[in-house]
């Protein structure tokens, strides 16, 4: 059985299809309908909600897209949607904002905007443009060209009144944790179950006992099999409640992040020590999706275009897998076998990602998308290069979209290491990068433009880091410089 | 019948209500009627109405060929799947199979011949959607492959054409291109656009007691809808309502093919007597429905040292996909627009309806006439480069003269031109030299990224070119207790018609809107309407509401000459209040005496549009009744490495005449100009080789998203200038024309690039121009420099 908050109503749930998302809960199942579906892929922000959850004896708020989030998700949780803002008659003032400002046309987006700002607005101490524009990248506005959207997230986050979730914050919190998930959750209907551990030592027995089950983290891409692919999964694991595979951990030399913790989680740390780490995942998909999806589920996922790979094989990140009461630790470079192939085995779970911390090497990371945000990437190139006494000491560069795995460049890191780090062993190296990859053409890039934007990125590593004085804004296209 | 709670003011109460100005009339920013409703989630889109127990719904199997004969459909497994209720298939249809709008050639279900990846085959209606699509993925379809033509330039080499061409002609362009001192030749492949309405094609049906049906649907064409569900069942149009509250967006994709989609409800519905529902997934409706034409133009252009335009042959081929839809009008469109802001004294402009096999494209935002702009500005910018002069010096030296220079390729005379002198005002509060120069210092020092900027203008002719379309009804009743019910033929698609529509009405009663209702458009109520499309909802709506509420005003005026023994110019209504003379009562009061004596309180409105028309043997005539202008000033930093780019500041000056509500105004152009940006940006559309559309959902085929939006956004209404003509309250159509100032940001991308030429090379740049099209663009400036 699953337990939750629907705004103050407790719901419990034995029989519900796991295959079930929250926005099909809603719209079929409750008839609330309030929510929209505009593309049921977890890329247009219509179908926007919001979960609360207890995190350090407060409540934290965030916007998930209801599409691709399966109802497993919701248990121990609050679930707020666009019908429980407006409270005795009276528009909530995120609500009051968008009408204020003229932020919805034909208004089928609006609800979605209208949770993204909900969660914004609790989330921000004042009004910041970049916030603004990160919390509402993932909804898609196509009356209004935005600005009105903007003006509403000022007018929210400028002057917050309290609202009734803060009036019984107190009592939200104790019932939340009357609820909180214990080991040995499952639930089942029409034929599929989910179970939902609590521990990895759980985690790691339910996965040897059924290892025919879809690990569900933040199912951003699993999802996908159901509402894009209609595909049945017919046993699921929700690693959302494994509480030890969520920390974050800063040894003397390492980040170890548990696989499970969500990619907002992993931010602060790696945008602190990697600063284009952190310009990364401001572009990883939108808010809502990193709220949702995890490090270990971009790595296991072991797309070509994966995001977060590239960088992390060029930092020399590992994973530690687990199987049973068996672990191994491996380089994550050798864990992409082939397209979508990996070296995990049966029943066997990514269960941290170890990360060095900077050493002497200067380290840069370049995504290439048709737009800014919540795209897929053409290229990923990450570049971690050290020079000493003007010559190539070390060099990892791994890219993505170049191959049918993410990918270190072999002959490029070849050409470099030893030479003098001048404009004439870039090009060489250039040259070599050719010998690294033969990339597809498809609809995001063909095969020529990924070759010399895989180059030009190298030449662009070496601009930023030799020219004099060189200022990071000047040589790269960002949303708000 | 009496409003006992309506508190009794004196007579000096009343007249200081009269003496104040009412809030929501006409020329006031008033928030959009639904956006309460919008906010909080309870505004009702079809698919969330509440459903019945026995109710069916829809899922279509496509064909998985470009082109191809069916020669087998084997439905017997998804018979037996559970839920299944019906399976429905070309020969099931009991009236005409085909929806074409205007001409003939979109079948409802494919008979034998597949023209498109994609094209409904068979119709599967089961007790939930999900059960549907889940039947339809095992029905067994067996073709015989025949070759596709998936290319315009193919099309048009074979003259593959779904409907004949057609041709402008001003003065003699081949002897004065013979004679040009400056000359050359161009072609340009400008993209497609998928209209992305946030709300998918949506249709929900409940058969009558008559035989016929009651139809909810996401339509910008009621009336056409009606005819067609009647035509498919073959039943009359009088068994057929069509019902429409509001759509999640329009843009022009709900004008023709949001038909087919009622019409499968209906036909299962007729079939099977059950209430029924269609709502298309996101990836099929990307992949069923049109898009905005992808065109192809080549042109051969004559100028003087000045820059001036001598001579101008254009060929515009659009690429209609498989059936002619709205196509005529639509490359039609193209060739009036293919002069944008610029005269052109000898002018040969063809239009091609080239046809392929993809999804048959339709009307969208701009009708065919931004494709028509893009290749004469992309000119503007050539013959600059080519003369080293700044393009904006270009485009203002070719601008229609007021006086003479002022005859269109169709002999229409540009009247009351407004762009010389709000040009000069744009030029000025944008900056625009100062930044010029600014852009050229910057973009020397910067090895990286580049900086491009462009002032591009738009002139956008109004009125349907199907000039029998200009008409429009509407319908008003005024209830006892004051309160007023309206209804028009327009449909409200977000873009806030139904408030516009409402404060014209409010303006004429002198009463708030908050005491009109506005309810769905209904085809019981205003019979035989026009599509709510080519920028003229509120033109033609508007004054047919107006027309309506003056006609019981009249009705109401003429009463109380006769009661009162009064002038009727004696009588004033103003905020709530009518005065007679001397005496004022409320609007209220008014109503319930007007009642009590006996006078109709009830009255539909008319409107048709004056002064145009079109000769097509000729090809001349006044097709637009007015023109609307806008400017946009656009930059750009661009990536030179990379090709990636951000638009930095965009200044916007648009003419929407007398405005009838300045905040929905405003949001027509920043909404235009994003989607326009869009459509000439990160908005491609890609097919594999076999025809089917790759980007075929949000992941791959990306419009623009927040971060998008310029940093910097100052959009202004041209003030003081109300259109002269005769138009509602001297306003000016909104929705198309904005959607072309997108055209800068494509011109300032182009612009950033010319600049690693030293702005001595025109950037060949097709639109979109996408990264990966810019980083080429540049790639092939710098050969050009290496080689020069």
């Amino acid at each position: 059985m699953i337990q939750f908050l629907l705004n103050q109503e407790l719901r419990q749930e034995d029989n519900l299809d796991p295959n079930t998302t929250v926005l099909s809960y809603l719209r079929n199942t409750l008839g609330k309908t309030g929510t929209k579906e505009g593309c049921a892929s977890g890329d247009c922000g219509a179908c926007s909600v919001v979960l609360a959850e207890v995190i350090n004896g407060k409540l934290r708020y965030r916007s998930v897209n209801s599409c691709l989030t399966f109802v497993s998700a919701l248990h121990g949780k609050q679930l707020i949607t666009v019908e429980d803002l407006k409270h005795q008659q009276t528009l909530h003032s995120t609500q009051q904002a968008m009408a204020d400002c003229h932020g919805s046309q034909c208004g089928f987006c609006t609800p979605g905007f209208v949770m993204s700002l909900f969660a914004l607005q609790k989330n921000a101490d004042s009004y910041d443009v970049a916030q603004t524009s990160e919390a509402l990248a993932g909804n898609l506005c196509r009356c209004t060209g935005y600005r009105p959207i903007y003006d509403a997230a000022q007018q929210s986050c400028s002057n917050k009144p309290s609202d009734h979730f803060d009036a019984v914050e107190a009592q939200t919190i104790a019932r939340l944790q009357a609820i909180a998930p214990q080991s040995g959750t499952q639930f089942a209907g029409k034929g599929h179950q989910a179970y939902l551990p609590t521990s990895t030592a759980e985690l790691a027995e339910l996965y040897l006992n059924h290892p025919d089950a879809h690990l569900l983290a933040g199912g951003t891409d699993l999802a996908l099999e159901v509402t894009q692919f209609h595909r049945e999964l017919g046993t699921l694991i929700y690693l959302g409640n494994v509480s030890d595979m969520q920390q974050i951990v800063e040894t003397d030399s390492y980040i170890e992040i548990g696989s499970a913790a969500p990619l907002t989680d992993c931010y602060q740390v790696l945008a602190k020590h990697y600063p284009d780490f952190g310009e990364l995942l401001h572009r990883f998909a939108s808010l809502q999706i990193r709220n949702q999806g995890t490090l270990g589920g971009n790595i296991a996922n072991a797309s070509p275009i994966g995001d977060s790979p590239p960088l992390l094989i060029a930092l020399d990140a590992h994973i530690q897998l687990r199987q049973g009461d068996k672990t191994r630790r491996i380089p994550l470079e050798s864990y992409f076998l082939d397209y979508k192939k990996t070296a995990h085995q049966s029943s066997e779970f990514i269960e941290k990602i170890i990360i060095p911390k900077p050493n002497a090497a200067v380290f840069k990371a370049y995504k290439v998308s048709k737009r800014i945000d919540d795209d897929i990437s053409a290229v990923c190139a990450a570049i971690n290069i050290q020079v000493a006494d003007g010559k190539v000491v070390d060099a990892r560069l791994a890219f993505g979209g170049m191959a049918p795995t993410p990918k270190r460049a072999s002959h490029c890191e070849q050409a470099l290491v030893g030479q003098a780090w001048t404009q004439e062993t870039i090009e060489q190296a250039c040259s070599a990068l050719v010998k690294d990859f033969t990339p597809l053409t498809d609809f995001r890039a063909s095969k020529a433009y990924r070759q010399l934007v895989a180059q030009n990125l190298l030449r662009k590593y070496f601009v930023e880091t030799t020219t004099a004085s060189q200022d990071y804004l000047t040589t790269r296209v960002t949303a708000h410089v | 019948m009496s409003n006992h709670s309506a508190p009794q003011l004196s007579q000096a109460e009343l007249e200081t209500l009269f003496k104040t100005h009412l809030k929501t009339g006409v020329g006031k920013g008033i928030k959009h009627e639904s956006g309460d409703k919008h906010v909080s989630g309870e505004a009702q889109y079809i698919d969330d109405k509440l459903e019945f127990p026995n109710q069916l719904h829809v899922y279509v199997r496509t064909s998985d060929y470009a082109h191809a004969k069916v020669t087998n459909i084997d439905i017997s497994e998804c018979l037996t799947m559970p839920g299944v209720v019906k399976v429905v298939t070309a020969k099931d249809v009991p009236g005409d199979l085909d929806v074409g709008p205007v001409l003939k050639g979109d079948p409802l279900l494919v008979e034998e011949l597949v023209e498109y990846y994609g094209q409904p085959i068979v119709a599967v209606a089961a007790t939930s959607h999900e059960a549907a699509l889940k039947a339809a993925k095992t029905i067994k379809i067996d073709y015989q492959p025949l070759a596709p033509i998936l290319d315009v330039k193919e099309a048009l080499e074979k003259e593959h054409f779904v409907q004949e061409s057609h041709q402008l002609k001003l003065g003699d362009s081949a002897t004065a291109l013979a004679h040009a001192k400056h000359r050359f030749q161009g072609e340009l492949h400008i993209g497609g656009q998928e209209h992305f309405y946030l709300e998918t094609q949506i249709a929900s049906v409940m058969p009558t007691e008559d035989g016929g049906m009651i139809v909810y649907s996401s339509t910008q064409n009621p009336t056409e809808v009606q005819k067609l569900v009647a035509s498919v069942l073959g039943i009359s149009m009088n068994k057929v309502l069509v019902d429409m509250r509001r759509m999640g967006g329009g843009f022009g994709g709900k004008e023709t093919q949001a038909a087919p989609i009622a019409c499968l409800c209906a036909l299962v519905a007729h079939l099977t007597g059950r209430p029924t529902k269609m709502r298309l997934p996101r990836m099929e409706d990307m992949t069923i429905t049109g898009k905005r034409h992808p065109f192809y133009a080549r042109y051969d252009v004559g100028y003087d040292d000045d820059g001036r335009i001598l001579a101008l042959d254009m060929d515009l081929a659009g690429n209609c996909g498989y059936s002619p839809d709205l196509s005529g009008s639509i490359v039609d469109r193209a060739m009036f627009h293919a002069d944008n802001a610029y005269f052109i004294e000898h002018a040969t402009i063809t239009g091609y309806r080239c046809k392929t096999n993809t999804a048959s494209n339709t009307a969208y935002r701009g009708f065919g006439g931004p494709q028509g702009m893009v290749p004469t500005e992309d000119i503007m910018d050539a013959i600059a480069r080519k003369l080293g002069k700044d393009p904006l010096d270009v485009r203002r030296l070719n601008y229609y003269g007021k006086e003479d220079r002022n005859i269109t390729p169709y002999h229409q005379i540009v009247e009351h031109n407004i762009l010389p002198e709000i040009t000069d005002e744009l030029l000025a509060s944008s900056d625009y030299y100062e930044r010029r120069e600014a852009i050229k210092a910057f973009n020397a020092t910067s090895p990286i990224l580049k900086k491009g900027l462009a002032l591009t203008p738009v002139k956008f002719g109004i009125s349907f070119t199907n000039s029998f379309l200009n008409q429009a009804g509407a319908l008003i009743h005024i209830y006892t207790d004051g309160t007023i019910h309206l209804n028009h033929g327009g449909t409200e698609m977000g873009q806030g018609l139904n408030t516009k529509v409402q404060q014209i009405v409010a303006e004429v009663f002198q009463v708030e809107t908050d005491k009109i209702q506005i309810t769905a458009t209904n085809t019981e109520k205003v019979p035989n309407t026009s599509p709510t499309a080519a920028s003229s909802g509120t033109d033609l709506n508007g004054k047919a509401a107006q027309n309506a509420a003056l006609t019981i005003k009249q009705r109401l005026i003429d009463f109380l000459a006769g009661y009162y023994r009064v002038h009727p110019e004696e009588i004033e209504f103003r905020n709530g209040q009518v005065r007679v003379r001397e005496t004022y009562l409320s609007f209220e009061s008014l109503i319930e005496m007007a009642y009590v004596n006996q006078i109709s309180l009830s009255s539909t409105g008319y409107y048709k549009t004056p002064k145009i028309y079109y000769d097509r043997d000729k090809a001349r005539g006044r097709p637009f009744y007015y023109f609307a202008y806008g400017l946009a000033c656009c930059e750009v930093l661009v990536d030179s490495f990379t090709g990636e780019y951000h638009f930095t500041r965009t200044d916007i000056l648009h003419d929407v005449g007398a405005t009838l509500n300045p905040a929905i105004d405003i949001g027509q152009i920043e909404g235009g100009f994003i989607q326009g940006m869009g459509w000439l940006t990160s908005e491609e559309l890609v097919w594999n080789e076999q025809g089917r559309l790759m980007t075929s959902g949000p992941a791959s085929y990306k419009i623009p998203a927040i971060a998008d939006m310029p940093n910097d956004l100052r959009v202004a209404l041209v003030e003081s200038r109300k259109n002269p003509e005769d138009t509602v309250y001297h306003s000016k159509a909104v929705g198309e024309p904005p959607f072309m100032l997108g055209i800068a940001a494509w011109c300032a991308i182009k612009d950033a690039v010319a600049s690693v030429g030293n702005y001595q090379y025109h950037p060949d740049i097709d639109a979109p121009a996408t990264p990966e099209r810019v980083l080429m663009g540049i790639e092939a400036i710098r050969k050009q420099m290496k080689n020069a």
